[in-house]
């Protein structure tokens, strides 16, 4: 009979923190300036720098510790990891190993089967990012960015808790809604905010103890990640049905070919020699301190849900997809308190919102629209100005580059045709144009007037508004 | 009285008095550098124009009433692993030979700012690696006393400088008695603050828990003024301490009646030399008849502060120095065949043999498997150390001993040796590891004319207490004679 085999993943999540500057210096921690234009001597490393820590990091630190159910160390310490490297300006990373600041959490996720599952959370430590280093193809040279140098991250290891991709894509989704609430961070995969490394190992099942196991980098989306796992899984059980063994390694995963390939194993390890860095005093976390931090903390997603109930009046289906991003349910909120139509603003974006989203495979985080432009389109259909196909073409405009669309629909010459004559007129040629519809209404057919207000509506170029073809038809008729 | 001849406080009254300007000052310095520094080799860089810019711009200030503080117009001398901004730093070696700084260390703007002019930057030994100034990758510098001997390190340049004529002050930098024991060597005061009293922003780190910019003068109340313009609070160092009390000139008196003094019996035992035994405890007396209450006692713990010590610094420094790669700024190898490569033929060629063998030392001690035998073992005897000043400093409200065990030595002699070198700083080492102040200052000669110097040790911030006893006791001594009588 086939030995039948477990997955056991735990996780190590890398966050950048959405702090205005760096960890250890003032530099600005925007994206995608000029290269080396936000730097200093503390974030290159100078001779004579000295870092001194963002109060923000370890508030933002704390915070998602307190949001994951860690117990907050009173008494914390940077130390210092030692390794050459050209992106390591000082070729020692400042991180923390002996006594983080958050330690013993978990969170809980929901399982395949309808169940809940608690993902323990080890520990969670700061540390400062690394530089970026542009390796230039054509030359004999590697550039190197520093703008990234300092930047905050705090990195959350799970507990080896989780058995499938399922799981671990229902512990990220969880890990980056609670610290998108909080404001820590936007954790985009793609533009490398959020990083998950893999830790992965196979076992028979009914074994107790853990397999060996490999650590997986480069995965830059949910679906990198779930065919990582799938395609790990399936290498390490190849290994062990076939008799051979599974080596500790760190391997890198390479998604567009779906395979993955050994980077370095367990005996090219460094050693990092650790020890707490000397120009950091040690964090001494008060109960004042604590306080404050819990008494900001944000409404999450189970108070948003109750709230959206009680306030907007919407359906549950709706809350739940709402709430599903802080960015979205940001947009909502925006938008109703806005245009004072909650539900309006829930069915464009569960509506064409969504429909956009699918199509092109766009993140709630990545919406372009304002809530501003959004209200504006609803006040805009409400008023009669635009109909809601012509509503429908201006929201696509929006979705694609936020465009305002008051100034859409007049550049555009979309606006309904609120002239009563000039619709009588076309009325007029309608009916004489189309006797057999006319005939079949005045007959007792009521739908032949659908055909007579399409008609009509064609004439008129889409600028007139249904209702009043309608009510315009059945007076003449 | 030539204006070379003066103190700072002296230099800086008779400029406010209009009988000679910061430019005349600045000008008469660089001649005595221009003629002496070939013989001494105080320093690795002279920066003659941009003294002579600064001093107009100061006596412009003190013209104009801008600058009326103490030392206002004084040219001084910095140690070369003090970054000053658009001006070479070294740390006399050879892999920072072109490294021009685009900031200036934090005590070095305070001295700025304070109206001082910077004469140069002075030499070391590698950063601050060793105990004679030999280590330096820009020549030996000479004891101005006996140019056959060493001027003691690290901070050799700038205690010879003080005694050569070559400048009016200087700042050094003490890590385990780098400023008191070249200052001894030299006929110098000089002076290590309570760890955080001074700002290491723009020190060049060596031991980094350890470090603590101060003073190398020409007397005690010179070493107050300048505590007192670099000693600040500073944002940007996470160990600077916000104090109050840094107005250390308040303490220059002449008075020590009820100062309880103790005397560590351990600081007087073997290796001792003869002479500086002598001159030591013949200072403890001239106090105790100005009214000291002067007491010997076991310190303990004294024979574990040099593997503490070489074990700490060497742990962090192997850390600290993993930024001169070659890769950023400072030496490259010329030839090499890839990026490891390139690190290791930069790094093996740009420093020297002590740094060498400290980084060695340093990472083995912080290797998996020997981190907790080695330097947590060294942190734990760095806590007891401290907790033995604690009990003496119930006691006394100062520690009196020598600086070393000898005076200086003849070139070429320690660096034979190096665990010698190493155990020749274990009067100086224990102040480092508990992070307390302690003075330097000349208490006679031996009987080759060589300056012997005088330790007093205090508990942490009680700078005060030190200058009003060293104050004291060098009024009870006297004038103490100049190296240098002739321009040579």
């Amino acid at each position: 009979m086939a030995r039948e085999y477990e997955t056991v993943i735990g996780l190590e999540v890398h966050v950048e923190l959405a702090t205005k500057t760096k960890i250890f210096c003032g530099c600005s921690t925007a994206f995608g300036a000029e290269p080396n234009t936000q730097i200093c001597p503390v974030c290159t490393g100078m001779p004579g720098s000295l870092p001194v820590l963002n109060r923000q990091v370890l508030e933002y630190a704390i915070a998602v510790g307190l949001a994951t159910d860690c117990e907050i160390a009173r008494y914390a310490k940077f130390d210092r990891k030692n390794y050459f490297y050209p992106d390591n300006p000082q070729n020692y990373q400042i991180s923390q190993l002996y006594l983080p600041i958050c330690r013993n959490g978990g969170v809980e996720i929901q399982t395949a089967d309808g169940g809940v599952k608690k993902v323990g959370i080890h520990e969670i430590h700061m540390e400062e990012d690394a530089g970026k280093l542009i390796h230039d193809e054509w030359g004999d040279c590697s550039l190197v960015d520093y703008n990234r140098s300092g930047v905050p991250l705090i990195e959350i290891v799970s507990e080896p808790d989780m058995r499938s991709a399922e799981e671990v894509i229902a512990y990220l989704e969880k890990l980056r809604l609670i610290i998108q609430y909080l404001g820590a961070s936007d954790c985009k995969l793609q533009e490398g905010s959020m990083r998950a490394d893999v830790n992965l190992s196979v076992r028979e099942i009914g074994t107790r103890e853990f397999g060996t196991r490999t650590e997986m980098k480069n995965l830059n989306s949910f679906k990198a990640i779930s065919r990582a796992i799938e395609g790990e899984t399936e290498r390490q059980i190849d290994l062990l049905e076939s008799g051979e063994k599974v080596i500790q390694e760190t391997r890198r995963w390479d998604d567009a070919k779906g395979e993955s390939y050994a980077m370095r194993s367990k005996e090219d390890a460094q050693d990092y020699r650790y020890f707490p860095d000397p120009d950091l005093v040690p964090i001494a976390v008060s109960d004042e301190m604590l306080e404050e931090i819990r008494a900001k903390q944000p409404e999450f997603r189970t108070e948003k849900r109750k709230r959206y109930r009680e306030e907007f009046g919407i359906p549950d289906y709706d809350i739940e997809i709402i709430t599903a991003s802080k960015y979205m349910a940001d947009l909502f909120e925006a938008a109703a308190a806005i245009c004072g139509q909650p539900k309006k603003v829930s069915n464009w974006l569960m509506g064409e919102t969504l429909r956009l989203m699918k199509e092109r495979e766009v993140e709630a985080e990545d919406l372009r629209f304002s809530p501003e432009n959004l209200a504006k389109l609803i006040t805009l259909t409400d008023a009669g100005t635009i109909n809601s196909s012509v509503a429908k073409e201006v929201f696509e405009a929006m979705f694609e580059e936020n465009a305002d669309p008051e100034k859409y629909v007049e550049e555009k010459g979309l606006k309904n045709v609120n002239d009563e004559g000039a619709l009588r007129k076309t009325v007029e040629e309608v009916i004489a144009a189309n006797p057999q519809s006319v005939a079949d209404y005045r007959g007792g057919k009521e739908k032949a007037i659908g055909f007579l207000v399409g008609q009509t509506m064609k004439a008129m170029k889409g600028k007139a508004d249904p209702a009043a073809v309608n009510r315009m038809l059945k007076e003449l008729l | 009285m030539k204006i070379t001849d003066m103190t700072a406080l002296q230099l800086a009254e008779a400029i406010r008095a209009g009988q000679t300007t910061a430019v005349e000052a600045a000008e008469a310095m660089l001649a005595n550098i221009e003629a002496r520094d070939k013989r001494y080799n105080c320093y690795v860089t002279v920066d003659a124009e941009g003294a002579l810019a600064q001093a107009r711009d100061v006596q412009a200030k003190i013209e104009a009433g801008e600058l009326t503080g103490a030392l206002a117009g004084v040219p001084v001398a910095i140690k070369d692993n003090m970054c000053t901004e658009g001006l070479l730093t070294t740390c006399s070696s050879r892999i920072l030979y072109n490294f021009v700084p685009p900031y200036t260390a934090e005590a070095v703007l305070n001295l700025k700012k304070a109206g001082a002019v910077i004469l140069g930057k002075t030499n070391m030994d590698e950063f601050a690696m060793g105990s004679t100034t030999e280590t330096s990758a820009y020549g030996v510098t000479r004891n101005p006393w006996d140019t056959e001997r060493v001027p003691g390190g690290s901070s050799g340049g700038s205690a010879a400088a003080v005694a050569a004529g070559e400048c009016f002050c200087a700042l050094g930098s003490d890590t385990g008695g780098s400023i008191r024991q070249p200052a001894a060597y030299c006929g110098t005061v000089g002076m290590k603050p309570t760890y955080g009293t001074v700002s290491r922003y723009g020190l060049i780190a060596y031991g980094s828990s350890l470090d603590q910019i101060g003073p190398l003068t020409r007397d005690v109340a010179d070493c107050a003024a300048v505590l007192t313009a670099i000693a600040s609070h500073d944002e940007k160092d996470s160990t600077s301490i916000a104090r109050e009390d840094t107005d250390f000139t308040s303490a220059l008196l002449d008075d020590v009646k009820g100062m309880r003094i103790g005397v560590p019996n351990d600081y007087f035992g073997d290796g001792l030399d003869g002479g500086v035994k002598e001159a030591v405890l013949a200072a403890a007396k001239a106090l105790e008849e100005k009214g000291a209450v002067v007491e010997h006692f076991d310190l303990s713990l004294v024979e574990y502060a040099i593997p503490a010590y070489y074990t700490i610094a060497a742990a962090e420094a192997s850390s600290n120095l993993e930024r001169f790669d070659g890769i950023k700024y400072g030496y490259r190898a010329k030839e090499y065949a890839g990026l490891h490569n390139m690190y290791k033929k930069s790094r093996s060629e740009g420093f020297g043999e002590e740094v060498k063998r400290r980084i060695m030392l340093g990472s083995f001690v912080l290797s998996s498997g020997y981190y907790d035998a080695y330097y947590l073992k060294a942190l734990r005897v760095k806590a007891l150390i401290k907790k033995a000043f604690d009990d003496a400093f119930g006691k006394y409200d100062v520690i009196l001993g020598p600086v070393a065990p000898t005076t200086a030595p003849r070139l070429g002699e320690s660096l034979a040796d190096p665990i010698k070198m190493y155990l020749g700083d274990i009067y100086t080492i224990a102040v480092n590891l508990a992070g307390l102040p302690a003075i330097s200052l000349p208490c006679g000669r031996d009987e080759n004319g060589l300056p012997i110097g005088l330790q007093l040790i205090g508990d942490c911030f009680q700078e005060k207490k030190l200058i009003r006893t060293a104050y004291t006791y060098e009024k009870i001594r006297g004038a103490f004679p100049a190296a240098v009588k002739e321009v040579g």
